[in-house]
Formats: C-alpha cells, sequence, structure tokens
C-alpha cells in the first residue's frame, strides 16, 4: 500500500497527526495506513550485543523496561520528559523519528547512542545511521514505499551520559534546547535538538571533549558551538537565547570533566 | 465502516467514519459525555480514557484504531471515586475533573509506580485552570490510601 500510494502515511500511535484533528481540512483527506494491528512490531528486544526497539515500541514501553533505565538510562530520561503518561503510551520511537521534529525528545538521546533506523519495503531493507539520517529541516532518508520498522542500538558502557531539556515547564512543554551527551569507547557523542533544522550531532564539540581543553566558563564555548548549530527566533525562544542556554548547560554539566583535567 | 470494541466491560459495535476521533465518537454517537474535550491537542488531559488499561487522550485516537481493543471512560469509575477530589478541594469548575479523576483512578490502580514516579509526574497530563495542583495530589495521595473508586460487576 505505502509503494501503490506514493503519498500514504504511516500512522502508528497518532499523537503527532491528530493534533488538532477537526480543524486540519486538507489531512482528512490524505491516505493513512494504520500500523496499530502489526503486533511483531511493539515489543522491544533485547540481544547480547543490541537494544532493537520495534517500530510501535512507545515511551512507556521503555519507561517500563527495567534494563533500559540500567543501561541506557537518557531513553528513560527523555521517554518520561515526552508529554506525560497519556502521549507516553501512545507515542512511538519510531513515529518521533520520521515526524522529524527539530525539537523531538527522543531523538537526541537515540542518536547519543548511535542508534541506526531500520526501514523495510517490498525492495528490502536498508539499515541508515540516525546521524546520517536527516538532511534538511523534514527531510530523511526514507521513501515513501519504506517503512521504520526497528531502531538498533548498540550495547556500551558509557562512561559518561546526560540528558537535558530546556522548556517552559518541566511537563508538556517543547524543547527550547535539548541536549544529549554520552562517551563511551566509541567516543563523545554531544546531540543537540531545536537549535538546527533537525536534531544533529556537533563535531566541533565533540572535538573539544575529545582534547580535554578545558572552557574556563560558558561563554568559551560560544564560538565552538556556533559551528555546530543554527538556530532561529520563534515562538518558543530566540536563537540568542538558545545558543547561550547551551552554552551554559554543556558547561554546568561538564564541569566536573573538565575540572578534572585543569 | 464497522467497528467491534469493549466499552467499560460490555462488547459494543458500531458503525463509524474513518477519520472520526474516539472522544467525538464517545461523546456524540455513544453519549458518554463524561469525558471532556479540553485542547484538542493531547496537551490538557480533560479527554483522558483507558485504552487496554493505560491512559490516554481519545483526541488523538481515531476510533478505528481501537477496533478489537479495550475502551473505558470515566462512566465506568464509582461515583465515589469523586470524594476524594470533594474533600480535598481539588475541583472548582469541573472541566479537568474526569480527566483528572481517570489518571487518579489509574495510579490507584497501579501503586507499584510510585516507586519510580511521584504523584507530580504521573498527574502532569491533566492541567487544571482553577484549583492550583495541591488539592488534585492529596486528593490522589488519599485516593492511595482509600478503597473503593472503581466500580464492581
Amino acid at each position: 500500500m505505502l509503494a501503490s500510494d506514493g503519498a500514504a502515511i504511516p500512522m502508528a500511535g497518532g499523537t503527532d497527526l491528530l493534533v488538532h484533528w477537526p480543524v486540519h481540512v486538507e489531512a482528512h483527506e490524505r491516505t493513512y495506513v494504520d500500523l496499530s494491528p502489526l503486533d511483531p512490531l511493539k515489543p522491544l528486544r533485547w540481544t547480547a550485543d543490541e537494544l532493537l526497539l520495534g517500530g510501535l515500541t512507545t515511551y512507556w514501553d521503555v519507561i517500563r523496561d527495567a534494563r533500559a533505565g540500567e543501561e541506557f538510562p537518557l531513553l528513560v530520561d527523555a521517554a518520561r520528559q515526552v508529554g506525560a503518561i497519556q502521549i507516553q503510551a501512545r507515542g512511538t520511537w519510531a513515529g518521533n523519528i520520521v515526524n522529524a521534529s527539530p525539537a523531538a525528545d527522543g531523538v537526541p538521546v537515540l542518536m547519543a547512542y548511535d542508534a541506526v533506523v531500520v526501514l523495510e519495503s517490498r525492495r528490502g531493507r536498508e539499515e541508515v545511521p540516525l546521524d546520517r539520517f536527516y538532511s534538511g529541516y523534514k527531510q530523511m532518508q526514507r521513501r515513501p514505499d519504506q517503512l521504520v520498522v526497528g531502531i538498533r542500538i548498540p550495547r556500551r558502557r558509557y562512561a559518561y551520559q546526560v540528558f537535558e531539556k530546556i522548556g517552559a515547564r518541566r511537563a508538556q512543554a517543547i524543547a527550547k534546547v535539548g541536549l544529549a551527551v554520552t562517551r563511551s569507547g566509541a567516543g563523545w557523542r554531544v546531540v543537540a535538538a531545536s537549535v538546527a533544522p533537525t536534531i544533529r550531532r556537533c563535531p566541533a564539540v565533540e572535538r573539544l571533549l575529545e582534547t580535554g581543553a578545558a572552557p574556563e566558563g560558558p561563554d568559551d564555548l560560544l564560538p565552538t558551538i556556533a559551528q555546530d548549530v543554527a538556530p532561529i527566533d520563534d515562538i518558543r525562544s530566540s536563537a540568542h537565547y538558545r545558543t547561550r542556554v547551551m552554552a551554559r548547560v554543556l558547561y554546568h554539566d561538564l564541569r566536573d570533566f573538565w575540572g578534572q583535567r585543569a | 465502516m464497522e467497528i467491534s470494541l469493549t466499552l467499560n466491560g460490555s462488547p459494543v459495535s458500531l458503525t463509524i467514519n474513518p477519520g472520526d476521533r474516539l472522544l467525538d465518537t464517545l461523546r456524540y454517537q455513544l453519549a458518554l459525555t463524561g469525558t471532556k474535550e479540553g485542547c484538542g491537542e493531547g496537551e490538557c488531559g480533560a479527554c483522558t480514557v483507558y485504552l487496554d488499561g493505560l491512559p490516554v487522550n481519545s483526541c488523538l485516537i481515531p476510533t478505528y484504531q481501537v477496533r478489537g481493543h479495550r475502551v473505558e471512560t470515566v462512566e465506568s469509575l464509582d461515583p465515589g471515586a469523586l470524594e476524594p477530589f470533594e474533600r480535598c478541594g481539588a475541583t472548582q469548575c469541573g472541566a479537568c475533573t474526569p480527566g483528572v479523576v481517570m489518571t487518579a483512578w489509574w495510579i490507584r490502580q497501579h501503586p507499584e509506580l510510585l516507586g519510580t514516579h511521584s504523584i507530580r509526574e504521573l498527574m502532569a497530563g491533566n492541567l487544571c485552570r482553577c484549583t492550583g495542583y495541591d488539592g488534585i495530589v492529596d486528593s490522589v495521595a488519599e485516593a492511595l490510601r482509600g478503597t473503593g473508586g472503581k466500580r464492581e460487576t
């Protein structure tokens, strides 16, 4: 069906598609493919070397998985900040990826854990690392006939991991700035949300962390951050505020790490 | 299209349009008007119902997605479920109350959640513009201590 109708929209929990549904008259004319009966896509699975989220695994599924809280605490941290239980019970990780909001909460932590998007269509299976999935605002490496059937997350030992979401209030808010930082044998990963047209890694900040060179204060980070992000002014915040907050949060979170080097 | 579901414990079959929201089906087709519409964008929680035992916003659910599933509305609760809220001054205009009570009694059915979550976090999806939240949090705590609420069938 996705293959024959290039404009059909797969629907999982519907938490993005149904917002203000009665007044979105133009959305009523489109074709939707209800994924909810696809039971095999619902559970999350642990293997020896990865956590596999299904295409229909919800935030609540991950929040209630004790091992996820131990091994991938940022997944649980982020999931608990997506709306509240009513959204967490319906919203899916795969839906968060393909909705492609620059302010997504699930995507930054998945990216900081080097998640890989598993796409399937009649033409076969394809895997795209999440940090290469987005090419521009709401643009992604997914053909209309492809469905996100899973998300692979490699199991690694993390020496450092933190997720920060700055919003207008603690619950039910959309991020003004989101930040996920991890450090493993694979290196540092710094992922920022709401400061660019897509969720993206911050290679300049990652390089700075690899050198171990300590900034004197948050403002020292601004030139590095400027290489990685391109925030805008919008209804939720201003570009100036977003950049400064990102610098302060990053500095505050990593002060201990940098302090050890100083 | 024709769908069947289990609604408040009873099997129901009805004819719907694919674009119908569960909230509208409940209120306008099934006359279960206890469930309220607040924001229509999944933020305020006034339309909270249980889907397969979990609180969800019925304004964000296409009715066709609940075919074959179990839905419970505020009408499934015993009227006594309101008592802690009345005692603690946690109601005023009443628009949020059905949703608030639904989430509160879900917490009461799952006290193990309080091992990882605070009442405040679990209630964060139900906005109240009248009372402030202290009375609501107190009511949930009181409901957790007390008995009753869920209608015995």
